[in-house]
This record gives structure tokens, C-alpha cells and sequence, in this order.
């Protein structure tokens, strides 16, 4: 059984109907083989039709997808021999972002990614993939490792933010999102940044200071969330805000990828199977795969000096001005 | 629909409307007499609060007289987005633009601080909420550009709810922008002074604000990542007495010291004579 969105609702309602069908007919029965096919190609049909006219609100909701595919599972698909490290040798180990080095396509590469977890004991135990500051600077002692082994660094990027408590803000959750903004803009090693699901504000860029910076299809990237978007610009005296409102606000942000491929912010959109990653976890992962290799032998061309320059211009032409005569 | 446009110009002139002769402070909540307060500096004599001033008060305080000369004078927002809420963005800039003193959240240029040059860029919180989006990205990258081109101390002075909503996604990359100019800036082995001021959060204290050399704050500022509300609904506790101000900062050894506004251009000019130069 698969977990089905609110606007998917009229597919699951077909797509449970061939599950059916397909446990009565158990590939004996020529009719219900027929009718399980056609069924299945309207199935197909509908779920297009949906997703042409997805809502960036809806979008949002596929890139939180329970069953969407994580860090994790793409370290498990697309590499082999993953060594994962720990701890951010000054405080703890923050289970919200993984970090290690793998062998991907025969390269060796640095992965850091957020981490969400699965089933609520995991969710819980890796906080939802909302890092404390210790989680951005085991990311930043791996990253340095990397730029000293020579080896690329790959981020997936996938948070709903930084997190938002007491201990977080003792220890520096600022500190330790400023310091990866720096210091990566020096890592004398290609970097290249995926959002694979939620690019949740701060929490999300302090990983994604790229070389190469690229959206899955679905995925989101802003710099606040809908609801809390909704919460400070769409709350009238003392109404609550809701659903309608958090459509509009996700509708402003521009956070889809083809909003930010459209803004110049990310380089490329990686396609995802039709009804989002979790349809398909290895065709989505063949197609980041396939990306990925073309990014590292493009950027392993230049030098550092070249990946430095280039890293920097990236990010400061970024801004829309305009230049006003001021009356003195 | 031209019947419905009034003349602006004339409707919306400003009055100098006198302003009101007591004033609450934002930390003690006690009323007190505005006079009192605007000759101690802005500073609350009952409990030591400093309020929020604008850029040109700060560069006032911190320039010596006829020093500082703006960069960036002519940059001015945009609506990237188009964005709408309850109210347009190219509105609330106007407003802005009205209301404040100043033409955009960040004023930025050269100074001689107690005879010493440095580069000053400082937000002012009256201007949306001091937040963070292109333009006071792009005078900050400015600002520490020329400090590392002509190899100056740069002080920046905070006072931000953060990144700019309004500007999407690309109030978020100005986070980074400003954190690429310090990475280069760090390069000249010139000192960088952040200076934290009531509130500094979000966008800005995760990005150039919490990257200085030296971090000062003043007493009994608001400085941190997640504003209180947000951590509140997130834990579903009360927070702590004293949590997220200055002096908390302080002992958890985010900051080096808190100074008094008084004493700030001083403890400035003392850090700069003894780490900027060669001697
Ligand atoms: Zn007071």
C-alpha cells in the first residue's frame, strides 16, 4: 500500500481497484487481465493530468513525502562501500545529517546529506532532518577531510530547517551555519549541492554552497516555509491561518524548481519519475547518478584557483537592484 | 480609473507630527521620558536597555565628524517575486521609504573611526524590520569588497529580524553572498568587528553577523537563529529567563564582550590599533 496525498486521492481510489482486481484474478482469468490493463492506463492518464497542474503548495507536500527517498537510500543505490563518520569532535553526533565518504562510480567522494528517518522512532531519533549546530560542523570536519584528500564533495540536501531550540541556540545554531557559509566558499574541492526534498531556508543553504547546485523536480527550496510564511504576512487580527493560506504564500515564495531555474538560482532540474521520486527510488536515482558523473568530470577540468573564482561569481551576482538617482 | 489616483505628492506629504513625549522600553517596560532617553544616547537610565537607532545615529556615534562618505547610495530594491500578500512588496518598500529615515535597510562607506580608517556598513532596524535582501546584500559585498581591495578593518553593525520574505529565495542567497565577501575579506588579515545590536536574528546573525574576528554586542540585545515565539511553539515549553539576550551569548561564548554604546566607538578604535597594521 502506498501512502496517497489529498489531491492523489482519485488515482489511489483506481490504483487499489487493480491491486483488487489483480488478487481475484491471480493471472489466470484473459478478462480480468484486460480490464487490469486498461485500468491501469487510465491510472497512468489521471496521474499525469494531476501532476500537470501540481500546485507549488501540493509540490511541497511531495518533497515532504513520507516514503520520498533520503540521503541514505541514494548513498545505498547509487554507491558502494559507504563509511560513515561521526561526531563534530566538540560536542556530540547529530543523527539529523549523515556524513562519510563512499565510492561512487569508481570515484571516491565525500556525501553529507540531512537525514530524515523513517517510522516514527527514526523520525524522532534524527530530529526530522532538523540538524542541531553539531550537525553542521561534523558536515564542515567532513567537507574539510575531503578538500585535504582531494576528493569531491556531494550535499543532499533535504531539511525542513534548522532547528529551533533552547540547546541549539546555546551552542551557536548562527555560529555554525555562518561558519559552513564561509568556510565552503574556500574548500579548494568541487562541490556539488542537490535539493532532494526540502530545502528548508538557512538550515538548508549552510550545506549548499555549490559548485554546480541542482533541484529534483519536485523538491522545494525557501528561504521561509509556507506555514510560516502564511503565519507572519497572511494572519489578519486574530484569524488562524490554514491550507488556503498556506497555497498563497507557497505561490509567492517562487520555491519550485522551475521557479528557481527560472530566477537563475540552481543550474539544472533532475526529472523525477512521473507521481514523484518515491514511485520510483531507483529510476530516481539512476537519473541523479547520471547528473552527478557529468558535474564531477566537468568541474574536476578546472583548477581550484578557476572552482574559487567561479564558486564566488556564482553567488555574488545573485540580487535584483536597480540603480535610483538620489536626490541629495 | 484616472478619477480614482489621487495626487500623491500632495495627500501624502508629511507633517512633522511632534513625537509622543514618553517612550516603553522594549526591555524594563517601564515608561519613561523621552527626553531622558535621547540625551543618555538612546540608552534606558532605568535599566540599561539601548534602544534601536537609525544608520545615521550609528554613524553618527561611531564617524568622526564629516568622515563617512556612502557607497551604494543609489541602490535601490526591486520586486524580484512580484509578491503579494495583504499588501504588495512595492508598497511596503514606499512605506519604508516613507516612514524610516533612510532609503534601504543598510547604509554602507568609508569612515575614520578615532582618526582610523575602516569600512562601516550598518542596517537600521526602522526599514522593514532591518531584514536582509538584495540590496543590503549587495552594499555589504560592496562595503567588504573595498575593504579588502584597499586592506581596512571592516565593522559591521546588525540590527535585523533577518532574511527579506518578501524577496523569496533570494533574500536566502544573500546569506551566502555576504559570507563568500568575509571569506575573502579574512584573506587580508584585516580585522572584521560585528557589532550585535537589539535584535539581531535569522538570516543575518546565521551569515556575516555571527563571522567577526571580534563579535560585540550591546546590553541586552536580542540575538539569536530562531526568533522566541518559533521556539516556543517548537518545544512547547517556556523559555528561560534571560535566553537569547546579549549576556546569555556572552556565557555560552558566542560573543567577546558587551559593550556600552558610550564606550563602543572606543572599544573599536582600541581593537583596530591593536590587531590592524604591521607593527
Ligand atoms: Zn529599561
Amino acid at each position: 500500500m502506498h501512502y496517497y496525498l489529498d489531491f492523489e486521492k482519485p488515482v489511489a481510489e483506481l490504483e487499489n481497484k487493480i491491486e483488487e482486481l489483480r488478487r481475484l484474478a491471480d493471472g489466470k482469468d484473459m478478462n480480468i487481465t484486460t480490464e487490469i490493463k486498461k485500468l491501469e492506463n487510465k491510472a497512468r492518464d489521471l496521474r499525469a493530468d494531476i501532476f500537470s497542474k501540481i500546485t507549488p503548495w501540493q509540490k511541497t507536500q511531495i518533497a515532504r513525502h513520507p516514503e520520498r527517498p533520503y540521503t541514505l537510500d541514494y548513498i545505498e543505490l547509487m554507491t558502494k562501500d559507504f563509511v560513515e563518520l561521526h561526531g563534530d569532535r566538540k560536542f556530540s553526533d547529530d543523527p539529523a545529517i549523515v556524513a562519510g565518504f563512499a565510492n561512487f562510480q569508481g570515484i571516491p567522494v565525500a556525501i553529507i546529506g540531512h537525514q530524515k528517518g523513517r517510522g516514527t522512532k527514526e523520525r524522532i531519533e534524527r530530529n526530522f532532518g532538523q540538524p542541531h549546530p553539531e550537525g553542521y560542523r561534523k558536515a564542515l570536519r567532513v567537507m574539510k577531510l575531503a578538500e585535504k584528500f582531494g576528493k569531491p564533495i556531494i550535499t543532499l540536501i533535504d531539511t525542513p530547517g534548522a532547528y529551533p531550540g533552547i540547546e541549539a541556540e546555546e551552542r551557536g545554531q548562527s555560529e555554525a551555519i555562518a561558519s559552513n557559509l564561509m568556510e565552503m566558499f574556500q574548500l579548494r574541492t568541487p562541490i556539488i549541492a542537490v535539493i532532494i526534498g526540502e530545502g528548508g531556508s538557512g538550515g538548508a543553504l549552510a550545506l549548499a554552497v555549490g559548485d554546480k547546485v541542482m533541484m529534483f523536480e519536485h523538491s522545494v527550496y525557501s528561504v521561509i516555509s509556507p506555514e510560516g510564511c502564511a503565519a507572519i504576512l497572511w494572519k489578519k487580527n486574530n484569524s488562524q491561518v490554514g491550507k488556503g493560506e498556506y497555497e498563497k504564500a507557497a505561490e509567492a515564495l517562487k520555491m519550485t524548481s522551475a521557479d528557481l531555474l527560472n530566477l537563475g538560482i540552481i543550474d539544472e532540474i533532475i526529472p523525477e519519475p512521473l507521481g514523484g521520486a518515491h514511485r520510483s527510488k531507483e529510476e530516481t536515482a539512476e537519473a541523479l547518478e547520471a547528473v552527478l558523473l557529468r558535474s564531477i568530470d566537468e568541474l574536476r577540468e578546472k583548477s581550484f584557483d578557476e572552482l574559487l573564482e567561479e564558486r564566488y561569481n556564482k553567488f555574488r551576482i545573485i540580487g535584483k537592484l536597480e540603480e535610483v538617482e538620489q536626490q541629495p | 480609473m484616472a478619477w480614482f489616483k489621487k495626487d500623491k505628492d500632495i495627500t501624502s506629504k508629511r507633517v512633522n507630527v511632534p513625537e509622543g513625549l514618553w517612550v516603553k522600553c522594549n526591555s524594563c517596560k517601564e515608561i519613561i521620558y523621552r527626553q531622558e532617553v535621547d540625551k543618555n544616547l538612546k540608552i534606558c537610565p532605568k535599566c540599561n536597555y539601548h534602544f534601536r537607532i537609525s544608520a545615521n545615529e550609528r554613524i553618527t556615534l561611531l564617524a568622526d565628524e564629516g568622515s563617512f562618505v556612502e557607497i551604494g547610495i543609489d541602490l535601490a530594491s526591486v520586486d524580484p517575486l512580484n509578491f503579494k500578500d495583504q499588501k504588495l512588496y512595492k508598497d511596503r518598500l514606499k512605506d519604508a521609504r516613507e516612514k524610516s529615515n533612510t532609503n534601504e535597510a543598510a547604509t554602507a562607506g568609508p569612515a575614520l573611526i578615532n582618526g582610523h580608517p575602516a569600512i562601516l556598513v550598518v542596517l537600521d532596524f526602522s526599514f522593514m524590520g532591518g531584514s536582509m535582501g538584495s540590496v543590503v546584500g549587495e552594499k555589504f559585498i560592496m562595503a567588504a569588497e573595498k575593504a579588502t581591495k584597499e586592506k581596512l578593518p571592516l565593522i559591521s553593525i546588525a540590527s535585523s529580524g533577518g532574511a527579506r520574505m518578501q524577496e523569496g529565495i533570494i533574500s536566502l542567497m544573500q546569506m551566502a553572498k555576504t559570507s563568500a565577501a568575509i571569506s575573502r575579506f579574512k584573506k587580508t588579515k584585516m580585522p572584521y568587528i560585528s557589532v550585535l545590536c537589539d535584535p539581531t536574528f535569522g538570516g543575518v546573525s546565521a551569515s556575516f553577523a555571527m563571522l567577526g574576528d571580534m563579535i560585540i554586542a550591546e546590553p541586552k540585545s536580542l540575538i539569536g537563529f530562531a526568533g522566541p515565539r518559533v521556539i516556543e511553539q517548537t518545544i512547547k515549553q517556556q523559555l528561560p529567563d534571560g535566553f537569547q539576550t546579549a549576556e546569555f551569548l556572552l556565557q555560552h561564548g558566542m560573543i567577546d564582550m558587551i559593550v556600552n554604546r558610550k564606550e563602543l566607538k572606543q572599544t573599536i578604535a582600541n581593537l583596530i590599533s591593536l590587531t590592524a597594521g604591521n607593527k
